[in-house]
């Protein structure tokens, strides 16, 4: 990786020395295996689908935007107070002799975590995916639910 | 062939104030009959959807519906804003042909060409 111009050793003056070197420097870290894992791995070019938390008297309701998936191959799941949803978004688009000329959405597996802030009813967990967005209602145990005590003043 | 379908000029972003929209993403794909455009608008319905061509160039509009929790927010990732990207269209596209279908909040557009246009063979003759 060189970016700069090149020139003659001759030419370049002393105090450019330390310059140069940096830049060695900085090539080197940018061909280091470090850089071949964010260039490759998904960290930097994964699905992160956005999501949404509520809260109300009763329930944590998740939204999740999962445009143009199956439902099929959505995965919700709870372990430890956490909510999962997880997946893999496939391509319908099989042409053999399809030019892809725009790529920008993300094909593949992905997976978000949410931890709840209360206590749930694993049992009782509904989820429902309608025009791409995935909505997972969460009752509340009875224990996490807010409880008005009525304290009688004498 | 490759320029005449290209995304938002300079002049459409300057009509749509980037408060109002976000751009969908979108995948084309160009085969030998037409193009195929696929566009994300998680939340949008048939109701909500319009698209409109003015000349040569195709407006895809998705409008979320209120879908707000009576409930306190704890985290906020999704966007309230409506989508919209406008795209400039190949000539050779055939407009009074064009489909559109909505499934799971992912839009595609069927664009074909006009019959005129097709690659062809040409048999040469002796």
């Amino acid at each position: 990786m060189n970016l700069i111009r090149y020139q003659r050793p001759d030419l370049v003056w002393p105090t450019f020395g330390r310059l140069s070197s940096l830049r060695d420097e900085l090539d080197r870290l940018f061909e280091s295996p470090l850089a071949e894992l964010t260039r490759s791995s998904q960290l930097l070019s994964g699905w992160t689908p956005a999501l949404d938390v509520y809260e109300d008297k009763e329930n944590f309701i998740v939204k999740a935007e999962l445009p143009g998936m199956k439902k099929e191959d959505v995965e919700v799941s709870l372990h430890d107070g956490a909510l999962s949803i997880s997946g893999e978004r496939k391509s319908e688009t099989k042409h053999e002799d399809a030019e892809a000329y725009r790529a920008e959405r993300f094909f593949g597996r992905f997976q978000r975590t949410v931890t709840l802030p209360a206590p749930v009813a694993a049992d009782k967990v509904k989820a429902q995916y309608k025009d791409g967005v995935l909505t997972v209602t969460l009752p509340k145990t009875e224990e996490a639910k807010p409880k008005q005590i009525d304290v009688s003043i004498s | 062939m490759k320029q005449t379908l290209e995304k938002d000029t300079p002049k459409n972003a300057e009509r749509t104030p980037a408060t109002e929209f976000v751009k969908p993403e979108v995948n084309i794909y160009e085969t030998k009959d037409g193009y195929l455009l696929e566009a994300e608008m998680p939340g949008v319905d048939k109701d909500g959807l319009e698209i409109t061509l003015e000349g040569n160039e195709l407006t895809i509009t998705g409008r979320r519906p209120d879908e707000s929790v009576d409930g306190e927010l704890l985290f906020r990732e999704r966007s309230r804003v409506n989508f919209q990207r406008t795209f400039e269209l190949d000539p050779a596209i055939d407009t009074a042909r064009i489909n559109a279908k909505i499934n799971q909040g992912l839009l595609t557009l069927t664009l074909p060409k006009s019959e005129q246009v097709k690659p062809r063979r040409i048999a040469v003759s002796e």
